[in-house]
């Protein structure tokens, strides 16, 4: 897999298409679009999590998502690579276009989806297994051609992390610090190669040494993959994120039910300076949230 | 004891006392706590005393015979003069038939637990795992009865000509399938709720690397689930060794050092069974036998314990 210049997508990876061909990328000023949202919503039975949400997201972007608690920041970024497919009950509606291919269409294999779009959860998840194995789990799990060390040393200097385990790599990966622990799983998503990263409320089980590790890798990596992240701290969709989508929790008249919509999307800079929504300025000023 | 005058005692009259100790001297407590005590300490005493029973006949047994003679002995004939004690063929028998039972009951159980733990929609698993208990709940007798007159028969019928002679009316294939079936919801059950035990998060963090179910359940869960997997078949092979009514009925009683499935065998368990219901006087040394050769029972299940557990600690990989 040859990524010539360090930028992974599916145009220059054929052997990770999802399927059809990739249709010619469009473009939105000079930036490209990696995911189109239009209308989306989620539900969960017949509940909904979030509705009608619509939104561009770009190339070497970081995307920020913020928002009070139980806005569907969540659910929205686990659509991204079908990661509700394992809910049983979860259900999608509207469109969602990942480099203009339907992400929901009928021939895609959300396990393909997965292998192009990785993710960070909110917990650090190491596998029980070495430093070591836990890199390269997923290189093995595709297939990847190559020496096997290479591409975990690789990852590892990648994600600012090999001089801190290079004299342990055999050891078990949990015997490392919570923040050491999110990098690792950082590199082990990056290890395969992904277009995109999705990172759940990543630091929020962290100090902030650990998260200004992170939010300084966020920024070197952004050079390469385009990246999702949700986020309760605002200060770090600040720092960190080129654009930023802020939802709020809707309720129906009789508060039976409640879910998420977007109230604002744009420029990070813009969102936190001279937002266009008086809710979002409530919201970052920390008057309600 | 101090009474709440204690303590209040120096405030004014009215002034809301800041007592300390307890409003009344919870006897309860203590009684719950002697009552669960004693139940722990039972089970100890029972076990103690298993021993205990085991040991003073056997002793009485190897004043007679020697341990040499009767661990390595290949000619088991305890009642034809003169008698010989070799325990080899009982032990070969009981080993036979646990190993027919685990070839079919390991495979079987693992899969039907990562189907139950991995796959099986919430629903479909609500109605399934009870079901596959019920079937732990079946007494032996039915399924020794089950052995002697469904699948001896049938495993007569289908015995492949290449294989040379079909199974005779007693043999050891028979008793450990049944066996094998009785010990599958025990490795199911038990290695379901060690593989379901095992954080989402670890199958949520190798599905986002684009591993298949597959590949999660075996790569990630199972070993991650290593112990209590482990742990099932261990009590499925204590209780295949173990089980007796299932090898008295379909596996026969002849002492045949052999693990040829087609043939008759006699397990431990099932000299046990067949000797002490018998017509044997207490003393003599065909009943210190019964001790002797079920004392041997309760040692091998023990060491296999001990093994299994320093396996497990060797192996398994700990999750927080």
């Amino acid at each position: 897999m040859s990524t010539g210049d360090g930028v992974p997508g599916p145009g220059d990876t054929p052997g990770l298409a999802i399927h059809t061909e990739v249709p010619k990328h469009e473009h939105i000023g000079s930036k490209e679009t990696v995911f189109e949202l239009k209308d989306l919503s989620v539900f969960y039975g017949d509940t909904p999590a979030v509705r009608n949400v619509s939104m561009d997201i770009f190339k070497n972007d970081i995307t920020a998502l913020i928002g009070p608690s139980g806005c569907g920041k969540s659910t929205l970024i686990r659509c991204l690579n079908r990661m509700n497919d394992l809910i049983p009950t979860a259900k999608v509606t509207g469109q969602l276009l990942y480099h203009g291919e339907d992400l929901y269409g009928g021939n895609v294999d959300p396990v393909q989806v997965r292998k192009l779009i990785g993710m960070v959860f909110q917990k650090p998840n190491p596998f029980p297994k070495s430093i070591y194995d836990n890199i390269a789990f997923g290189p093995r799990t595709l297939g990847m051609q190559g020496d096997m060390d290479d591409i975990v040393e690789k990852a590892l200097r990648d994600a600012a992390l090999w001089d801190e385990v290079k004299d342990r790599l055999h050891s078990n990966a949990y015997g490392m610090s919570g923040g050491q622990q999110q990098r690792l799983c950082i590199a082990r998503c990056i290890a395969v190669q992904p277009d995109v990263i999705l990172m759940d409320e990543p630091c929020s089980a962290l100090d902030p040494i650990s998260t200004g590790k992170i939010e300084d890798l966020m920024l070197d990596l952004k050079e390469r993959y385009s990246i999702v992240i949700v986020t309760h701290n605002m200060q770090q969709a600040a720092r960190v994120s080129d654009r930023t989508a802020f939802l709020i929790v809707e309720l129906t008249a009789d508060e039976k039910d409640r879910w998420g919509e977007i109230v604002e999307y744009d420029e990070t800079e813009k969102i936190f300076t001279n937002p266009s929504d008086e809710r979002t300025e409530a919201y970052i000023s920390g008057r309600f949230g | 004891m101090g009474s709440p005058d204690v303590v209040s005692s120096g405030r004014l009259a009215g002034e809301p006392a800041r007592r300390l100790s307890a409003a009344s001297p919870r006897h309860g407590e203590k009684v719950i706590r002697g009552l669960l005590i004693l139940c722990a300490a039972l089970s100890i005493a029972t076990t103690t005393g298993i021993m205990i029973s085991l040991v003073g006949p056997s002793i009485g047994f190897f004043r007679e015979v020697s341990a040499i003679d009767f661990l390595f002995g290949t000619e088991w004939s305890p009642v034809i003069q003169p008698p010989s004690f070799g325990v080899l063929p009982l032990v070969v028998g009981t080993l036979s038939v646990t190993l027919w039972g685990l070839i079919f009951a390991v495979p079987i159980g693992l899969a039907a637990a990562i189907y139950l733990s991995e796959y099986a929609h919430p629903r479909v698993r609500s109605i399934l795992k009870p079901t596959l208990e019920v079937l732990a709940g079946i007494p032996t007798v039915a399924l020794g009865f089950f052995a002697f007159s469904f699948v001896t028969p049938l495993l007569q019928d289908l015995w492949p000509g290449f294989l040379g002679d079909g199974p005779n009316i007693f043999n050891a294939l028979s008793a450990g399938l049944v066996i094998g079936l009785m010990i599958v919801p025990i490795i199911a059950s038990i290695s379901e709720d060690a593989m379901s035990a095992v954080p989402a998060g670890l199958r949520e963090g190798a599905a986002a690397l684009g591993a298949s179910r597959m590949r999660v359940a075996l790569r990630v869960v199972f070993p991650a689930a290593l112990s209590g997997i482990v742990a099932s078949i261990v009590l499925g092979i204590s209780r295949a060794i173990g089980e007796t009514m299932i090898v008295l009925m379909a596996a026969g009683a002849t002492p045949n050092m052999t693990f040829n499935p087609v043939e008759s065998i006699l397990a431990m368990t099932a000299f046990i069974g067949v000797t002490a219901t018998g017509d044997i006087a207490t003393g003599t040394i065909e009943y210190d036998t019964i001790f002797a050769v079920g004392l041997l029972l309760f040692v091998m299940t023990l060491v296999m314990n001990l093994i299994s557990i320093r396996l497990v600690r060797k192996y398994r990989e700990v999750y927080e």
